[in-house]
C-alpha cells in the first residue's frame, strides 16, 4: 500500500534526520535554547520585516518549492537515492574548482566557479552510477553506495588540501557540506528564484513526457520518445536544483528536500497533477517555516530545521493523509469490520427465525425472541463480539432485549435483516449463474444489489431461487441449519 | 460452476465455427502439402508453409523481419529470424519458455539491441513507421502503484499525436473514454490503476494500444493471468481488429487455444521452426520440433483435443 512512497520516505527520513539532529543540537550556549521567541519577534519574521530575513526566507521557500516539483518525478522514476549520490559527488567538484581558482591567483570562492565545479562532478557521479549498473552485476544500492562514498571521500581529501592552501580562505567551503542559509545574499536568492522558475516551467511543459517515461519507459521508447534524453533532462533539473541548494542547506541535506515533500504528497492524492502541486507546496512550506524558525532562534542552523520541518510534514501526512494515511486506512478497516459483524448478525437472526417455524419452541418463534446462545452458536465469533454487535444494533433501534437473554428485532430491524439477506442470496445466485464474470462484479459490501446490477438481471435471479417460507423472498440456495449454514 | 461458461462459449463461438469450416478444404490441402514438403526437403525449418489459396499480394507485408539475430553477452537469444507476416490476420507466436518470444517483439520495436537484421513495416524501415505499430507490453513491466487512473493511461496512447510539450486536452480525454468503452472499462475510468484486477489492467493496456489507431499490433502475453470474461473480451476485440484489416501479432502461451483463436502461427524456439496458417503449421511434428520432444503428456492431450473434429470448437471442457 503506497509501497514506494513509504519505503523511500522512511529511508529519506532516516538518512536526513540522522545528520540533521546532531547539527541541530550543535548550538551555541545553552541560554539561547531557553529563550523562546516572543510574539512580536514571530510577527516580524513572518511579515519579513528584516532585509536579511526576507532574503533568506524567500530564498528557502522558493528552493523548497523547486525541489518539491523536481523531486516528484525523481521519486516516481525511483531515482530518489540517486540524487543523494548526486549531491555527495559535488564535493570534489567544489574542492577542485576552489583549488584551480586559487592557483590561477583569483578569488578562490567565486560562487559561479564553485557551482560549475559542483555541477560537473555531480554529472560525473550520476554517470558513474549508471555505468557501474550497466557494466557490472551490481544493483542500484551497491552502485549508489560505492559512488557516493568514493566521491565524498575524494572530496574530503581534496578539501583538506584546499584548507591548507590559504589559511582561513577555505573555511567557508564547509558551508557547502552543512549549508549556511543565514548568510544568503540577494544574488543567491535571485539565482534560487531563477532556478525555481525554470524548474516549474520545465515540469509543466514536459509533464506528459516525464509522466510517460516514469510510468512505462518501454512503451515510451516504442512510441518513439527519446527516453534517454528525457531522462537526462530530468536528471539535469535535479542537478541544477541540487547545486543551487548546496549553499542553502548543504549537500548532505539537499536530497531531503528532493524526496521528502513528494513522498509526503503521495499520501494525499492518487492523481499525479495534484501530487506535483502538493509536493511543491509542502516544499515551499518547509522552506518558509524552517527558515523562519531558524531566524527566530538565532543559533539553530536553517538547513537542518528546514529538513526537520519537511520531515514533520511527512510524518503528519503518513498518519493523516486522506488517500493513504494510516489513520484513514485503519478507520476504514474498523468500520468495515463493524459493518460485516452487523450484517452477519442480522442474517443469522433472520435465518434463525426462518428455520424455527417447525422447531422445538414455537412460542419463541412467534414472539421472534432470538436467544443469545443460539446466535453465539451460529458462527465462529466470540461471546464478546456478539454482545457488542447486539449493543450496536440496539443503539440503532434495530433490536430490543427481552428477559431470558434474548433479543427481538423491531420493525426497522426486521426490514434491515430482510434487505441484507435478500442481497446476500441474490449475490450467491449471481455467482452461480454468471460464474465467469461474477468475481469482478460481486460487491458484498454494497447496501443494495440494485446499485450494481440492473433490474432485469435481478428479476431473472429472483426467478432462479424458489419461494421461501416467508413469502415472496428468495430462499437460500443452500441448506440452513441451526448452526453455521453458510460461508 | 464451469457449466454456465461452457454453454456461453458454445453459443458465442459459432462465428469461430464458420471461420474454421470455410478453411477445412484449405486445411486438407495444407496437410497434403506439408507431407509432400517434409518428404521432399527432409527439413523445413523456416519455410513459409502457406495453405491459404490467396496469391501473394503486391502490397508490402505489414511486418517483415530479415536475418534478425539478438544476443545477450555473446549468447544468442534469437538466431537468423526470417518472417514475413500477412496482413489482416491474428498471428500467434508460440514456443517454450526462454524461446525468445518476448525478445522478438522487443527487437522488432527496437527495445533491445540487434546484433544483425532488418525490420520493415509495410516496406519501410521501422523507425519511420512507428506510428503504424501499436504495442501492448506485459503487465509486469509496469509499477501499478503509479498515481494515475485508467483514463490517464489510455490517454498515453495519444501522446505521440499530441506532440512535444502540448498538454492533454478534454478532447483527448473524451476520446480516451471511448477507447475504454470499447474494452468495457468505461465505469473504471477514474479509478486508480492499482485498484484494478489483473484482467482489468490488461484491458486498460489494450485500450491504450487501440488509441494509437495503428495498423499492426504487437501484444506480449495479453492472455496471461486474466479471468475468463476478460479473455473473451480480448478475443472479441482481436476479431474486430481483424475485421477492420489490422494485423495482430500476439505472444501466446496456451497451446490449446491456438487453433481456436488464431489463424496464423509462428513456432519459435530461438529460430523460427515454422510459420504460416494454423492448419498447415500447427502439426504434431512441428510442435515436437519446437518443444524438443518436451511436449508433456498434458500438452499432447490438449493438442489432440484441439484437433478432434468431433468436438465443437472452443470447448475447454476436460483439460483444467
Amino acid at each position: 500500500m503506497g509501497g514506494t512512497a513509504w519505503r523511500t520516505g522512511v529511508l529519506a527520513l532516516m538518512l536526513t534526520l540522522v545528520p540533521a539532529l546532531p547539527e541541530a543540537a550543535a548550538v551555541g550556549p545553552s541560554t539561547a535554547l531557553t529563550e523562546w521567541p516572543t510574539w512580536p519577534e514571530i510577527f516580524r519574521v513572518i511579515t519579513l520585516r528584516d532585509y536579511n530575513t526576507r532574503v533568506v526566507v524567500i530564498g528557502a521557500t522558493l528552493l523548497g518549492a523547486a525541489a518539491g516539483l523536481v523531486g516528484t518525478f525523481l521519486l516516481l522514476r525511483k531515482r530518489a537515492l540517486l540524487s543523494d549520490a548526486l549531491s555527495h559527488a559535488t564535493l570534489p567538484g567544489i574542492a577542485i574548482a576552489f583549488i584551480l581558482m586559487t592557483l590561477r591567483g583569483g578569488e578562490g570562492k567565486n560562487f559561479l566557479g564553485l557551482i560549475t565545479g559542483a555541477a560537473i562532478f555531480s554529472v560525473l557521479g550520476t554517470a558513474s552510477v549508471i555505468l557501474i549498473q550497466r557494466h557490472s552485476r551490481l544493483k542500484d544500492d551497491a552502485a549508489l553506495g560505492i559512488v557516493l562514498s568514493a566521491y565524498f571521500g575524494l572530496g574530503i581529501a581534496l578539501l583538506g588540501i584546499a584548507t591548507r592552501m590559504e589559511a582561513g580562505n577555505a573555511a567557508g567551503l564547509t558551508a557547502f557540506i552543512y549549508g549556511k542559509t543565514a548568510s544568503m545574499l540577494f544574488m543567491d536568492a535571485v539565482l534560487i528564484a531563477a532556478t525555481a522558475l525554470t524548474a516549474a516551467v520545465f515540469c509543466i511543459l514536459f509533464f506528459k513526457e516525464f509522466t510517460l517515461i516514469c510510468f512505462d519507459g518501454e512503451y515510451a521508447a516504442a512510441q518513439g520518445w527519446p527516453v534517454t534524453r528525457l531522462d537526462f533532462l530530468m536528471m539535469s533539473l535535479a542537478v541544477v536544483v541540487t547545486v543551487i541548494g548546496l549553499q542553502a542547506v548543504g549537500l548532505i541535506l539537499v536530497v531531503a528536500l528532493l524526496i521528502i515533500s513528494p513522498a509526503a504528497a503521495r499520501f494525499w492524492t492518487h492523481d499525479l497533477r495534484r501530487m506535483l502541486w502538493l509536493s511543491g507546496l509542502f516544499g515551499a512550506a518547509a522552506g518558509f517555516v524552517g527558515s523562519g524558525l531558524s531566524a527566530l532562534t538565532a543559533n539553530l542552523p536553517a538547513g537542518a530545521i528546514i529538513v526537520l520541518t519537511a520531515s514533520a510534514v511527512f510524518l503528519a501526512s503518513m498518519i493523516l493523509g486522506s488517500a493513504r494515511g494510516l489513520l484513514k486506512t485503519s478507520l476504514e478497516r474498523y468500520w468495515l469490520k463493524r459493518k460485516i459483524a452487523r450484517e452477519n448478525l442480522l442474517r443469522a437472526m433472520y435465518e434463525w427465525i426462518e428455520s424455527c417455524s417447525s422447531a422445538q419452541d414455537p412460542e419463541a418463534c412467534v414472539r421472534r425472541a432470538i436467544p443469545f446462545e443460539a446466535m453465539l452458536a451460529r458462527r465462529s465469533w466470540t461471546s464478546a463480539e456478539v454482545r457488542r454487535t447486539f449493543r450496536h444494533l440496539a443503539a440503532d433501534g434495530l433490536v430490543r432485549p427481552t428477559p431470558p437473554d434474548a433479543y427481538v428485532p423491531t420493525t426497522e430491524g426486521w426490514e434491515a435483516a430482510r434487505r441484507v439477506v435478500r442481497n446476500h442470496r441474490l449475490w450467491e445466485a449471481y455467482l452461480i449463474a454468471r460464474a465467469d464474470i461474477a468475481p469482478g462484479q460481486v460487491d458484498w459490501g454494497a447496501d443494495e444489489i440494485e446499485h450494481i446490477l440492473d433490474p432485469e438481471m435481478i428479476e431473472s435471479l429472483e426467478k432462479m431461487l424458489p419461494e421461501g417460507p416467508g413469502g415472496a423472498f428468495p430462499e437460500s440456495p443452500h441448506p440452513i441449519g441451526p448452526h453455521r449454514g453458510d460461508d | 460452476m464451469r457449466l454456465s461458461f461452457l454453454t456461453d462459449t458454445r453459443q458465442g463461438n459459432t462465428e469461430v465455427d464458420d471461420m474454421q469450416t470455410s478453411e477445412t478444404s484449405a486445411r486438407d490441402a495444407g496437410r497434403r502439402s506439408v507431407d509432400g514438403q517434409s518428404d521432399a526437403a527432409g527439413t523445413a525449418h523456416h519455410g513459409r508453409i502457406d495453405a491459404d489459396a490467396e496469391p501473394p499480394s503486391d502490397e508490402p507485408a505489414p511486418l517483415s523481419v530479415k536475418d534478425l539475430t539478438v544476443a545477450y553477452q555473446r549468447k544468442p537469444v534469437l538466431w537468423d529470424i526470417e518472417l514475413t507476416l500477412p496482413e489482416g490476420r491474428l498471428i500467434a507466436v508460440v514456443g517454450p519458455n526462454g524461446a525468445g518470444k518476448s525478445t522478438l517483439i522487443k527487437a522488432v520495436l527496437g527495445l533491445v539491441p540487434r546484433a544483425s537484421g532488418q525490420i520493415s513495416i509495410y516496406g519501410k524501415p521501422y523507425e519511420t513507421q512507428r506510428h503504424l505499430v501499436g504495442y501492448v507490453p506485459q503487465r509486469e513491466s509496469v509499477d501499478w502503484d503509479f498515481p494515475v487512473n485508467a483514463l490517464d493511461v489510455v490517454a498515453m496512447g495519444f501522446y505521440r499525436k499530441i506532440g512535444w510539450l502540448r498538454p492533454v486536452t478534454r478532447t483527448h480525454r473524451r476520446a480516451a473514454l471511448k477507447e475504454l468503452e470499447k474494452v468495457g472499462m468505461a465505469t473504471f475510468a477514474h479509478r486508480q490503476i492499482s485498484q484494478l484486477s489483473g484482467g482489468q489492467q490488461q484491458r486498460v493496456f489494450l485500450a491504450r494500444a487501440l488509441a494509437q489507431d495503428a495498423r499492426v499490433y504487437l501484444m506480449d502475453e495479453p492472455f496471461a493471468g486474466v479471468d475468463t470474461a476478460t479473455e473473451r473480451a480480448i478475443i472479441a476485440l482481436l476479431k474486430d481488429l481483424k475485421a477492420s484489416g489490422k494485423t495482430c501479432v500476439v505472444v501466446h502461451h496456451d497451446l490449446q487455444t491456438v487453433p481456436t483463436y488464431f489463424d496464423h502461427v509462428v513456432l519459435l524456439n530461438m529460430r523460427v521452426v515454422a510459420y504460416g496458417s494454423t492448419e498447415a503449421v500447427f502439426t504434431e511434428e512441428n510442435l515436437k520440433k519446437t518443444y524438443g520432444g518436451r511436449l508433456t503428456l498434458l500438452s499432447q492431450a490438449f493438442y489432440e483435443l484441439s484437433k478432434d473434429p468431433r468436438l465443437p470448437r472452443g470447448k475447454k471442457g476436460t483439460s483444467e
